[in-house]
């Protein structure tokens, strides 16, 4: 059954459209645990903190960020092979141009595979650079994320990958959500309106909210 | 009108083909775009060489046996079938580019006439009723949900052209086995094979090579028949169906 489900391009479609979901979700909510930057660094460090002691006394000590972590490398994991794999079958699928060419779809439709690359790189990049601390660029301290946000946003490049990351993500979720309800078949004319409504708020919202943060520090507002 | 036309052209499925360029002369506007192509063919005949080859039958817009790809899009400018496609669509002095359906699992057998047969493959997959057929049964006898027959009848438009096929930058055939899936299973008639014709017409579509769904939407864009983007939705959400019922 579960074999039946990943070898059909619909199945793959559809564990890639939930597993890019359940990372929407995750994005709404680290953009509202973000937005605490902008309250002062005893604020923000504090919610840092909350995170490890997250679903206590249930849960010990960073279980539940631990749990979250799987989560979600489970769906990039996922997200990214089915993407991959049902990228190389649909190139096979066509794999004659026609001389006569014109672009007709979106720009977001487009751009869904390199924007996925950009995104999946900008992910390692991002761990290594505020949760690892591997690649920061003034010293990292651990438990001190006001600092390292402030730090990272202090240098060009920080802001380049990041604002450029931010804009391809925008793309993919405004494509990547619309799609998600069509390959899970919760489409249809009457809700398609809302449904690019949504796709468009979300990729709006998302892009604006993240973007903030290192403009905040370019401009001193957070510093 | 006077045209440039650039037309591919291949001898058979393994010698490797190129656009080849003719000019043609007295073409009336009132010509459908098959009628300019037999004009052209016998101008070749007449000259001794091979006539271009391409797929038709109806002429009607009814029977989807006509295809070509003409300056990049499925069927030409217009909404409709290549061969209810008129020359006034078009202006004295164009050049117009004539390309086969190009997807893997359409393979080129001569010029424009590409082997379909994939999609017989996927209706004989599950694109029928187990039902005991013969004479014509009473039209009442059955009663069907206007809603359902509106949307039966919706999908029971298309022709099996391919353009959707055509159209596809993955060279995908969802739009095409998502109009038979839902023709068939929103009826009374289709219910009895409800799970299974979804599961198995995807798989024979998996089968054949063709690609997968990015909701491009060029399919439904192509389509003559105006078979919506929704149709695939609504596949999507049989399949899905299918899945939690049948135990494979
Ligand atoms: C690891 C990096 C990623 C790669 C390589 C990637 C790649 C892709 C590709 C190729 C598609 C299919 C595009 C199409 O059907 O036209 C897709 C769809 C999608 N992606 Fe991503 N993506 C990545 C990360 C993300 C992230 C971080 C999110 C969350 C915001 C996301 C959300 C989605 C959604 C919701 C879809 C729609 C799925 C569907 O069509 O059903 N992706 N992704
Ligand atoms: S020839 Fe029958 S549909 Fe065009």
């Amino acid at each position: 059954m579960a074999l039946t489900f990943w070898h059909s391009t619909l199945g793959k479609k559809i564990v890639m459209g939930t597993t890019g979901l359940i990372m929407i979700g995750y994005l709404c909510a680290h953009l509202l645990g973000n937005m605490k930057i902008f309250f002062g660094p005893g604020e923000f460090n504090a919610y840092g903190h909350w995170l490890r002691v997250m679903g206590a006394p249930v849960l010990h000590h960073e279980w539940g960020l631990w749990i979250a972590r799987l989560v979600l490398l489970a769906a990039v994991v996922l997200h990214a092979v089915s993407a991959y794999q049902l990228s190389r079958r649909d190139i096979k699928a066509r794999p004659q141009k026609y001389v006569h060419t014109k672009p007709r779809m979106s720009y977001a439709t487009r751009t869904m595979r390199w924007g996925g690359v950009i995104l999946g790189l900008f992910i390692v990049w991002h761990i290594l650079d505020l949760t690892t601390g591997t690649t920061h660029s003034g010293g990292f301290q651990e438990g001190h994320p006001y600092q390292n946000v402030v730090d990272t946003f202090s240098t060009w490049y920080g802001n380049a990958i990041y604002i450029v990351a931010m804009l391809a993500m925008g793309m993919h979720v405004r494509h990547g959500f619309w799609s998600a309800a069509q390959t899970l078949g919760a489409g249809n004319r009457t809700r398609d309106r809302g449904l690019k409504a949504i796709a468009n708020a979300l990729a709006i919202v998302l892009t604006a909210g993240f973007i903030s943060i290192p403009v905040g520090v370019m401009t001193g507002v957070v510093s | 009108m006077k045209l440039t036309l650039r037309v591919w052209r291949q001898k058979n499925p393994d010698t490797p083909g190129a656009m080849a360029v003719y000019e043609l002369d007295g073409v009336s506007e009132d010509m459908s775009f098959l009628e300019m192509l037999d004009i052209l063919n016998e101008e070749l005949i007449v000259k001794g060489e091979e006539p271009v080859a391409f797929d038709h039958d109806c002429r009607e817009g009814i029977c989807g046996a006509c295809s070509l790809v003409i300056n990049g899009a499925a069927h030409g400018p217009e909404r409709t079938t290549t061969c209810q496609l008129h020359m006034r669509s078009f202006q004295d002095g164009d050049t117009i580019d004539i390309e086969p359906w190009r997807a893997s699992a359409f393979p080129v057998i001569k010029d424009l006439v590409v082997d379909r047969s994939a999609f017989d493959r996927v209706i004989q997959a599950g694109g029928y009723i187990t039902a005991p057929t013969g004479a014509a049964p009473e039209a009442h006898a059955t009663p069907v949900p206007k809603a359902d027959a509106e949307f039966a009848f919706e999908h029971a438009e298309c022709i099996g052209c391919g353009a959707c096929v055509a159209a596809c930058p993955n060279g995908a055939a969802m739009l095409f086995t998502s109009a038979k899936v839902n023709h068939l299973n929103v009826l009374p008639q289709g219910s009895p094979e409800r799970e299974t014709r979804v599961l198995d017409m995807v798989a024979q579509m998996d089968a054949e090579g063709f690609g997968g769904c990015t909701l491009a939407g060029e399919c439904a864009t192509a389509c003559p028949k105006g078979i919506p983007l929704f149709s695939i939705t609504a596949m999507n959400k049989e399949w899905l169906r299918a899945t939690r019922k049948v135990k494979r």
